[in-house]
């Protein structure tokens, strides 16, 4: 495995979404591949970032309106 | 924070019966992360805080059709998109998602390894920079997040919304969005690319100012 080739199968390899001979190639690159682990890594701080984002402002648009309608479609 | 919420056999029991505290458990504990999601289909937050209404109102309608096939909060979520979708449509900012530009070639610039012919062709040219630990405040970080997930194509924004942003499992972002696993990963492979690379291109530029 080359490194343009692992950095199209990270997905795959975080999600669960490779087999067992793909998985163990790109542990392999990994172990020997400072550069590809360093990707890895960002990555996962991407994901961790992106996890960590702040809800959308005005959380429930129309709560009183909408509680009115379940109430009064029975 | 949001309260724990009971299994669906036990909320939809409820929810038939008319049990407003139940309604109001799930309105609360899902309408913040479809409005997010309703954000990726619709130009406004207006607009998008209809979609979320309109949902809510064909979810009321419905609950007596739900037959449970599948989890009640991917029921709603398909209901959301589904409305979503049909008013990014109507605003002329969704494209059909059959089309399938973005969504093939290489999420790392070829030049940056090693061609072939060379030796350790495929291989870096140079590592990708370590980035700084804490070195940007974590609210400008978050700007700079939202702002490249928002210039991702709509499906792999709807992806990354759904799989990371709202941390849904895998099946339940396929199933929402009725799109095979595989193609789930394509997408959201891409967006996390894209926003990586974002994130990258912000430390290099703080190296060279």
């Amino acid at each position: 495995m080359d490194c343009a080739e692992f950095v199209e199968l990270v997905t795959d390899y975080l999600e669960g979404g490779l087999g067992d001979a793909d998985r163990r190639r790109v542990e392999e690159h990994l172990d020997l591949c400072d550069g590809c682990s360093t990707y890895l890594g960002q990555v996962r701080a991407t994901i961790a970032t992106l996890h960590e984002l702040p809800p959308e402002e005005g959380s429930t648009p129309g709560r009183d309106r909408l509680l009115e309608a379940f109430r009064r479609s029975l | 924070m949001v309260m724990e919420l009971p299994g669906d056999a036990e909320l939809v029991a409820r929810l038939r019966a008319r049990d407003e505290a139940a309604f109001a458990l799930v309105l609360d504990a899902w309408s913040p992360g479809m409005l997010r999601l309703a954000r990726s289909f619709v130009s406004t937050p207006d607009s998008a805080a209809e979609c979320v209404q309109d949902t809510w109102l064909a979810v009321i309608e419905g609950l007596d059709r739900f037959e449970g096939r599948s989890a009640l909060r991917t029921w709603v979520y398909r209901i959301l998109v589904n409305t979503a979708k049909r008013r990014g449509v109507r605003e002329g900012r969704s494209v059909p998602w059959s089309s399938v530009a973005d969504e093939s070639g290489p999420t790392v610039d070829p030049a940056r390894f090693r061609p072939p012919g060379e030796p350790y062709a495929g291989h870096w040219w140079e590592f990708p920079a370590p980035w700084p630990e804490d070195a940007v405040l974590a609210t400008e970080m978050q700007r700079l997040v939202a702002a490249a997930v928002a210039e991702l194509p709509e499906r792999q924004r709807v992806v990354v919304v759904l799989r990371d942003i709202q941390g849904y499992d895998p099946d339940e972002v396929s199933s929402i969005l009725v799109i095979t696993p595989g193609y789930q990963r394509v997408l959201l492979h891409r967006g996390r690319a894209h926003v990586r690379a974002r994130i990258e291109a912000y430390h290099a530029r703080a190296v060279t100012s």
